[in-house]
């Protein structure tokens, strides 16, 4: 069996990575976007410990802290406007809110 | 050597099992559950990756903060009735395409620059002595101390916004 290298982590990190593209663009509920964007953050993070580890350098692992909050005010704020959202118009399915459509 | 392989495929499996069924399942709550399972995946890389203080943290925000944020949220509004509709969008064959092409083009370039990556190989062992919240500690309070406090700024501003957002009336 191959030792596991960063080339290994790289690859599942791009997969997951596309996984979460896929979600963003295709669901139309806006939860399971918000939930697909996490795991766009999540796929960034694997990348930067990577090469921390790779480099022997911790500069990566800190980048990762910050990338998890970012996440984390992200998803405090999107929720607050997802509740607003559906406050005012009774919807959570992304290509109903179209108010700015020209 | 082997456990470590062993230990990452399960890990790996875990994380696009999960992240698959969190973009495809129907309901709302099922994509949470099976995000959850992913996030503890990658929480279990980073253990791989000798980023001990990043599992804990992976866990304690990630699985027991934004999952229940995301839960409570699911819970306040109502979702049955999205349920029962198309979950996808018209185009997404379209974005099916798109996206297979980039992952095609990522790996590629990642397997073709693969030797690249060996250069700092040989200090694959970290100093010993501290810990790795330690030494994450030491570069966060020195090199950056001022991105440190800018995010608690943007903390600050973000715990305001989403009060203002959520509140009934402002």
């Amino acid at each position: 069996m191959h030792p596991i290298t960063p080339v290994h982590y790289l690859v599942l990190s791009a997969a997951l990575l596309m996984i979460g593209t896929l979600g963003v663009l295709t669901r139309r509920n806006i939860v399971i976007v918000l939930m697909s964007i996490e795991l766009i953050l999540n796929a960034v993070n694997i990348n930067l410990i990577t090469f921390s580890n790779a480099l022997g350098n911790l500069n990566g692992q800190v980048f990762a802290i910050f990338v998890i909050t970012v996440a984390v005010a992200e998803a405090a704020v999107g929720l607050g406007i997802l509740l607003a959202l559906f406050r005012n118009r009774e919807t959570v399915l992304a290509d109903e809110i179209d108010l700015l459509k020209w | 050597m082997l456990t470590d392989t062993i230990l990452f495929y399960a890990f790996a499996s875990l994380v696009l099992g999960g992240a698959i069924l969190t973009v495809t399942r129907r309901s709302a709550v099922h994509s949470a559950i099976f995000l959850i399972v992913s996030l503890l995946g990658v929480a279990g890389l980073y253990l791989l990756q000798h980023a001990e203080f990043l599992f804990a943290v992976q866990i304690i925000l990630y699985v027991g903060g934004i999952m229940l944020l995301f839960l409570f949220v699911i819970m306040l509004v109502n979702l049955d009735q999205a349920a029962q509709e198309r979950q996808f969008s018209r185009q997404w064959p379209l974005s099916l395409a798109c996206v297979m092409v980039v992952g095609a083009q990522v790996t590629y370039f990642v397997y073709k620059g693969a030797g690249a990556f060996q250069l700092a190989a040989p200090k694959a062992t970290p100093a010993q002595g501290a810990g790795n919240t330690e030494m994450l500690a030491d570069v966060l309070f020195s090199e950056y101390l001022l991105p440190f406090e800018l995010a608690s700024i943007l903390l600050l501003a973000a715990v305001v916004g989403s009060v203002v957002m959520a509140k009934k009336r402002v």
